[in-house]
């Protein structure tokens, strides 16, 4: 945005939208947005209108859709089991976004700044890849990994328990309401883990070694230093990480449907989950179509506010 | 498959020794190896269940109930993957995963590409609108488009059918790809485009020769994640691809889960299979993935 000031342009407030490329409008450029934008429409924003639309009738899949008026969203206001899910969303933010993106900070740091330096850069990146190695696993087959360590009767985990002493806290780990959602969400802090790390070291590599040094040699210590360089120097990709781990978090299907189905009762249900099993399990597609509209709108309001704030940021940084 | 991972660590370090002596080394007090011992504790918890998968794999289910998880097998035993990899006939789940995969990673870029330079260096009119419009369709929920397109594609005759999950998933990623590189794009040094300009280009000419070849190391970057996302994908390709010769990696092994017939050590090998195929490809791209996203913004 500095070219407005920089560039003798005749019309300096419309050189903004103008084109990188010297001697051009930005009219022929629509072309290259043509097929982008046909797709789009056709496979993202109809359906989501129908999808909005599906959420006021009433439809079982068969008969056209009847018109029902707020009746659907007036049932989902009253519907234990969708707060139920939703409050399993929240435990899923917990596990996918909070504590993954605390521990990767400082693993991130600690490996670039610490054992990147004074053990060698290879230490370094072997001990990022290992903990990237679940992130590449699609999520049901991490999912049916660490299920397999918690299966009931021969699981892993209950036959180390029992072996050095401990039987009596064998458990039914995915099977009973009490642990089940702790056991996803464990699997998944597991799973996310790696993408931060991975993300801020990339971003790390922005920052000047000298900086680092030169902080030491002023006395800063390894904290002020995290603070003050690290987490200012990545603060778009801390902003970029959060934002789509929440929304990763929101979305989770694979692993519930693949381990626990929502259960046991509803102690792991998701609104993914259970917009799914309205629409082909019960067929009452109408109020399926409600839960996902709903999950939608609450996506749409987390980015939104993230995007704000990101903005805000970044406005307030170029002030400086 | 993590073992040799971990005996080349030593061997890798002790490689960029002799030029980390002639760089400046750093006095290492007590407490960078306390910090080194967590990071490698963190590192031994996240691999300790791919071994358990590993080592289990190859067990027989009574060696198993006799010696526990922990032990290594006493002798190899084969049945468990061999069965499981005939009964999901794993070749084709895996060509399909390929196949899919490997479409959507190509149709993707050329998409966000052309989407991109519309939008990062043509920069029409609403450009920043059209951005959000692009960046909001990446983070609906698939839930709210499963069902209308479930319906649409049912009503083309492409339900059940490969090329349904390859549209679905190319408009997606490419959603993300336009969104990343129209900001990559945005930044792109002016002199270039000039002097290119200069030179008479056409705009169609200054894409492929000067943009693509230097956003080369981003492209790459991102051609690799859209093709890990959608091997990684399960909602589309397990309500599109019913039929068992058309289901990918992911579902196959899903679907087969809690059967009668998985008693625990077939239940691991179908685990083993099922990380092997990204295993490998992690193996393989390595450095492309960690170079990082941030590596085409070019200075």
């Amino acid at each position: 945005m500095t070219a407005a000031s920089t560039v003798s342009s005749p019309r300096p407030k419309k050189r903004r939208s103008q084109s990188l490329l010297p001697a051009s409008s930005g009219g022929g450029f629509w072309w290259y947005l043509l097929p982008g934008f046909v797709m789009l429409t056709v496979v993202v924003l109809v359906p989501l209108v129908w999808n909005v639309y599906l959420s006021f009738t009433s439809y079982r899949g068969i008969r056209p859709p009847k018109w029902i008026g707020l009746t659907n969203w007036a049932k989902l206001i009253g519907d234990d089991k969708f707060w139920t899910s939703f409050g399993n969303s929240v435990a899923m933010i917990v596990a996918m976004v909070v504590i993954p993106t605390l521990l990767g900070l400082l693993l991130a740091a600690m490996l670039f700044d610490l054992i990147g330096r004074k053990f060698g850069g290879g230490l370094a990146s072997f001990l990022r890849a290992t903990y990237y190695l679940p992130q590449i696993l699609p999520a049901v087959i991490a999912a049916i990994v660490i299920g397999w360590i918690l299966r009931p009767e021969n699981g892993a985990l209950n036959v180390i328990l029992k072996a050095v002493g401990l039987g009596s806290l064998q458990h039914n780990w995915l099977g009973s309401p009490d642990t089940a959602l702790l056991s996803i969400m464990g699997i998944m802090v597991w799973v996310q883990l790696g993408y931060p790390v991975v993300i801020f070291m990339a971003a790390l590599q922005r920052v000047d070694p000298e900086l680092y040094e030169a902080a030491e040699l002023d006395g800063a210590n390894w904290l002020q230093r995290f603070r003050w360089i690290t987490v200012s120097i990545i603060r778009p990709e801390i902003f970029v990480v959060t934002l789509t781990c929440t929304i990763a978090a929101l979305k989770v299907f694979g692993p519930i449907y693949t381990l626990t189905r929502g259960g046991p009762g509803t102690s792991t249900i998701v609104p993914s989950y259970y917009s799914y099993s309205e629409f082909f399990q019960t067929q009452q597609v109408g109020y399926g179509a409600t839960i996902s509209t709903a999950l939608t709108l609450l996506i749409v309001v987390v980015a939104f506010f993230f995007i704000m704030a990101q903005n805000h940021a970044e406005r307030s940084e170029s002030e400086r | 498959m993590t073992t040799p991972l971990a005996s080349q660590g030593p061997a890798r370090d002790a490689a960029s020794a002799p030029g980390g002596a002639v760089r400046k080394r750093h006095r290492r007090k007590p407490t960078d190896w306390i910090i080194l011992g967590a990071a490698i504790v963190v590192g031994i918890i996240i691999a300790v269940p791919f071994l358990m998968i590993l080592v289990n794999s190859f067990k027989s289910p009574a060696d198993y109930n006799s010696g526990g998880p922990l032990q290594l097998p006493t002798h190899l035993y084969f049945d468990g993957i061999v069965n499981f990899w005939k009964r999901v006939d794993f070749p084709q789940k895996l060509w399909n995963s390929v196949f899919i995969s490997g479409m959507v990673a190509v149709l993707a870029i050329i998409i966000s590409v052309l989407n991109a330079y519309a939008l990062g260096i043509g920069r029409v009119k609403a450009r920043l609108w059209i951005i959000v419009l692009f960046l909001l369709a990446n983070m609906v929920p698939q839930e709210a488009l499963l069902y209308p397109l479930y319906f649409m594609f049912k009503q083309v005759g492409l339900y059940d059918n490969v090329w349904s999950v390859i549209i679905i998933f190319t408009v997606i990623q490419s959603a993300f790809g336009t969104y990343l590189l129209s900001s990559v794009y945005g930044t792109f040094p002016k002199e270039l485009l000039e002097a290119a300009s200069l030179d008479g280009a056409s705009r169609w000419t200054i894409l492929w020769r000067v943009i693509v070849p230097i956003s080369r190391p981003t492209l790459s970057v991102l051609l690799i994640f859209f093709f890990i996302w959608t091997w990684n994908e399960f909602l589309i390709p397990l309500t599109f691809l019913v039929s068992n010769e058309n289901q990918t990696v992911p579902v196959a092994i899903s679907s087969l889960q809690g059967d009668r017939l998985m008693d625990v050590t077939t239940t691991s090998a179908s685990a083993l299979l099922g990380l092997l195929p990204t295993l490998v490809f992690f193996l393989i791209f390595q450095r492309t993935l960690t170079r990082g996203i941030t590596a085409g913004a070019v200075k």
